[in-house]
């Protein structure tokens, strides 16, 4: 073998930490893909906004820059969830809502094809917007939890990543609770299942769709919160991780609520595991290979079902 | 399906089109610069309309059209780089290998439907680009050839560019009128408006759709290559990356999809858009020609959600309906077709031998056996959840059985496809009404006449024939989307029946009419029986069953329970308890013939 125990474990280790960042984008992009069935092509650009959020909440004389080093990042990546959540409210009430739900289930496709270009006329204007905003330098959330590790035996944890990972896994944990406990997070779940059925038992579909696309929204903007403390970025950074979220959720499943996180969980551990064998430049080719393996062996993805009367 | 004269005029309108670009290139254009951008409009037009051929029709999306455009674009320069090939070899070669892809990808991936199927397509193009980054192809510069400009397509005159996009563009739109109006295009159309309803009528849906992806990808990898050659460069990022992808869905999807014109017209009014926005804007703020792009989309999506060409259709007055093709028959309602009539020979037609199928834990089918002999009218009988629908679904292949066998005049059909079952002779009909809402009757009923017709116009007059048979000629030019559930259960019936089947399988027919409907149903199946097709029906209304048919057979929690004349059938205690209740038995007991 060309690489060593300790590298498979390191890599390994880095792969979950990585990839539990990577689950709660894809929960976010589940949230909208499975309530709304809409492809949201602008969600790796709401990331990039969580991280831009955080960016500016901490650095210089940014309003969390007293928190310290140490604690500003954590509470700004979390405060990126509600900005980016109030911006996803007012696209879908303003732009989104027109070509979704109800009023989009008459024409051909149920409106897939509105939503298609309506998310990518977002996605350009917020990659474009950034541009203008942000810069195209490059930038990175400082913290020096970024340049410090944790040592389990040989094992090196680079402790923003711990950090983040413990962070993502409550969140996920978190929304679990908040779908499939309460009043709110059942009905954003009847709407998915049949928004026919769901609006004659009085559940209010347009409502629904509206907080869950912001809330989807949101929680990926804290993952890129989160992601920002240990990796650079620029405007268009969403463009990779759009791949690394659709992969994620596809590996899920349809028909399974849960099954994005542990999709997104594997691709972190398929991209950081394949540098053991294969060129850095061909990470996400793996992540691919992988993805058409599960597509072919289990067309339903990890958790899904596949059923169809006739 | 357009009718001739439709045909012919859209070519003369390709031919105007082809005419204007000519004038605007050699006579109004001045610039090289109008010159390129003009190869451009059209080149992504090609590419749109690729993508269009299988993602328009077929509804099946592909996020992921970079794919063929690259590949395109990476064999004319790797071809010239190192084996000296000139474009006008490795641009159609680069065709060949458009089609091959499209074949590798396709084997894969139209396992999947919908969302999922658009996604991964994502994954091919982004995969490939890393590869060829890893290659070390990252920016690929053709060969300069001095010496031999016009061999190696290095055109001094850029309109030469302009004339050869135009061709492509020119055959991509024949190709595209040939397959609309040709079974295969029909075969899409239905494949998008309900794939089980197109498999089950004898469309080998799997074929349909890998050889419009072949197509698709071949005409997208043409594009590409001419685009390298125009460009000069060829770099991972502009030829596989995801801006490819979206361009070809944003301009078909924009100008219109599904439509001839569509990409043509999103290609012409966006690509200058963006270019123009580039160039006056690019420099003063970066970034900006973005935001205008985006919003231009988005405000012409909410106005015209479909595209601009359905939108701009809709407001133009409706031109007068052609005239009915075939005058209507105030007639006979049913026509019977004497010669096609066949002996019983009392041979057992369709035989299944221990079938069982699970889901999970539950045995929807448990040991079936059963043989129905050729002629006459069967019922299949029993509660909700017996399993009544599973079987016709393992029967027509919708489902494979775990184990056991099935045999129809004496050929085993076990794990055959919907599509081959039905060539065999089998026609079904669906407990929800599968029709393509979006055809007419006539059109629906064409795409079951496929199996049978050698040709296109046999079809359609087989169609014709058939719609005759149930008493459906008045309405066959309305769209199925706006007929009642009567006219429905009738196109439905004549859709199976146009392909002359031996043994239909029938799946609660009657279930939602009103008492009047019912009547004129029952007679269209008495007829049935009557030319000497075999019929298998699953029904709940009782009292009509038991009039009709010859034999019943009742199945409960995916076992077979009885089987007989209905008479005794229907007093059998066993069948009593599973299924009619006390009640029954008594109105049974009073003599109801």
């Amino acid at each position: 073998m060309p690489f060593s125990s300790v590298d498979l474990l390191q890599a390994l280790a880095a792969g979950i930490l990585v990839g539990s960042a990577y689950a709660l984008m894809c929960v976010g992009l589940g949230i909208i893909f499975g309530s709304m069935n809409v492809i949201n092509f602008a969600q790796g650009d709401f990331l990039m906004l969580g991280m831009y959020a955080a960016f500016y909440l901490t650095a210089g004389y940014g309003v969390l820059a007293f928190l310290g080093p140490y604690g500003g990042p954590i509470v700004a990546a979390f405060l990126a969830g509600p900005i980016v959540f109030a911006l996803g409210w007012l696209l879908h009430r303003f732009v989104v809502a027109r070509v979704t739900g109800a009023g989009a289930a008459q024409t051909e496709g149920a409106g897939a094809y509105g939503q298609i270009l309506v998310t990518l006329g977002i996605s350009l204007i917020l990659q474009n917007g950034g541009l203008i905003l942000f810069g195209s330098t490059p930038v990175g959330v400082r913290t020096p939890l970024s340049r410090q590790s944790w040592e389990i035996g040989d094992v090196l944890l680079n402790q923003a990543r711990v950090v983040s990972f413990f962070v993502a896994v409550a969140l996920a944990g978190g929304m679990y609770l908040f779908l499939s406990h309460t009043r709110l997070g059942k009905g954003l779940r009847a709407a998915a299942d049949n928004p026919q059925a769901a609006i004659y038992m009085g559940i209010d579909v347009d409502r629904a769709h509206r907080i869950a696309w912001s809330l989807g929204v949101g929680i990926t903007a804290v993952a890129g919160g989160l992601v920002a403390t240990f990796q650079t970025f620029q405007p268009y950074v969403g463009f990779d991780f759009v791949i690394v979220m659709y992969a994620g959720v596809v590996l899920g499943g349809l028909g399974s609520n849960f099954g994005a996180f542990w999709g997104g969980l594997l691709i972190g551990v398929v991209q950081q595991m394949s540098t053991l064998i294969l060129p850095y430049q061909l990470q996400n080719t793996a992540i691919f290979v992988v993805f058409l393996l599960i597509i072919f062996l289990r067309p339903q993805g990890m958790f899904g079902r596949l059923s169809e009367r006739t | 399906m357009r009718t001739r004269a439709e045909a012919s005029r859209q070519r003369w309108a390709i031919l105007g089109f082809a005419l204007a670009i000519l004038v605007l290139s050699f006579v109004v254009l001045k610039s090289a610069y109008y010159q390129l951008v003009l190869t451009q409009v059209l080149l992504w037009a090609v590419l749109s309309l690729g993508w269009n051929l299988l993602s328009g029709y077929s509804g099946y999306f592909s996020f992921g059209h970079a794919g063929f455009w690259g590949l395109g674009a990476y064999t004319v320069a790797l071809g010239m780089l190192y084996f000296d090939l000139t474009p006008w070899v490795s641009i159609p070669f680069a065709a060949l290998v458009g089609a091959v892809a499209g074949a590798i990808i396709g084997y894969p991936t139209f396992r999947l439907r919908g969302h999922y199927f658009a996604l991964a397509m994502l994954a091919y193009p982004l995969a490939t680009l890393y590869v060829f980054q890893w290659l070390g192809y990252q920016e690929l510069a053709l060969p300069m050839k001095r010496d031999a400009p016009l061999l190696y397509m290095q055109f001094e005159d850029q309109r030469l560019y302009v004339v050869l996009a135009l061709g492509l563009l020119v055959a991509a739109l024949l190709i595209s009128l040939k397959v609309e109006n040709s079974r295969f295009g029909m075969a899409l159309l239905a494949i998008k408006q309900n794939e089980p309803a197109a498999e089950a009528a004898g469309i080998n849906t799997w074929r349909w759709k890998m050889l419009a992806l072949m197509l698709s990808g071949a005409i997208a990898a043409i594009a590409g290559g001419l685009y390298g050659v125009v460009l000069l460069v060829v770099t991972p990022e502009t030829v596989f990356g995801m801006l490819v992808s979206a361009q070809a869905l944003i301009l078909a999807l924009f100008g219109g999809v599904g439509s001839l014109w569509g990409p043509v017209i999103g290609a012409m009014l966006l690509v200058p858009l963006a270019e123009g926005l580039n160039a006056e804007l690019g420099d003063v703020l970066p970034g900006i020609q973005g935001v205008v792009y985006g919003i231009a989309i988005i405000m012409i999506i909410l106005w015209a959600p479909e595209g601009v060409y359905w939108r701009v259709l809709d407001r133009l007055p409706r031109r007068k309906p052609a005239a009915a093709e075939a005058p209507p028959r105030p007639t006979a309602t049913v026509v019977p077709l004497p010669h096609e009539r066949r002996a019983s020979t009392g041979e057992p037609l369709l035989v299944l031998r221990d079938i069982g199928i699970s889901f999970g834990g539950l045995r929807a089918l448990d040991g079936i056996d059963l043989a129905i002999p050729e002629g006459g009218l069967y019922g299949i009988i029993g509660p909700n959840g017996a399993g009544k629908t599973t079987l016709f679904n393992v029967i027509n292949g919708f489902l494979a059985p775990d184990r056991g066998a099935i045999s129809f005049a004496g050929e085993p059909i076990t794990g055959l496809r919907p599509n081959q079952v039905c060539r065999r002779g089998i026609g079904r009909t669906f407990q929800v009404v599968r029709a393509f809402p979006r055809m007419t009757v006539l059109e629906n009923v064409i795409v079951g006449a496929f199996v049978g017709a050698p040709d296109d116009a046999t079809a359609r007059q087989m169609a014709l024939a058939a719609l005759d048979r149930v008493g459906l000629s008045a309405q066959s030019g309305a769209i199925a989307g706006g007929l009642t559930t009567r006219e429905l259960r009738l196109m439905e019936l004549a859709r199976a029946l146009v392909p002359h089947p031996r043994l239909m399988l029938l799946d609660e027919t009657l279930a939602g009419l009103a008492h009047d409907d019912l009547n004129g149903i029952l007679t269209v199946i008495r007829q049935l029986r009557a030319d000497g097709i075999t019929v298998l029906i699953i029904e709940h209304t009782m009292g009509a069953m038991v009039q009709l048919v010859d034999h019943f057979t009742v199945l409960d929690h995916g076992r077979l329970i009885a089987s007989g004349r209905p008479d005794d059938v229907v007093r059998d205690p066993s069948v009593i308890e599973a299924y009619l209740g006390k009640k029954w038995v008594d109105r049974v007991a009073v003599p109801a013939k």
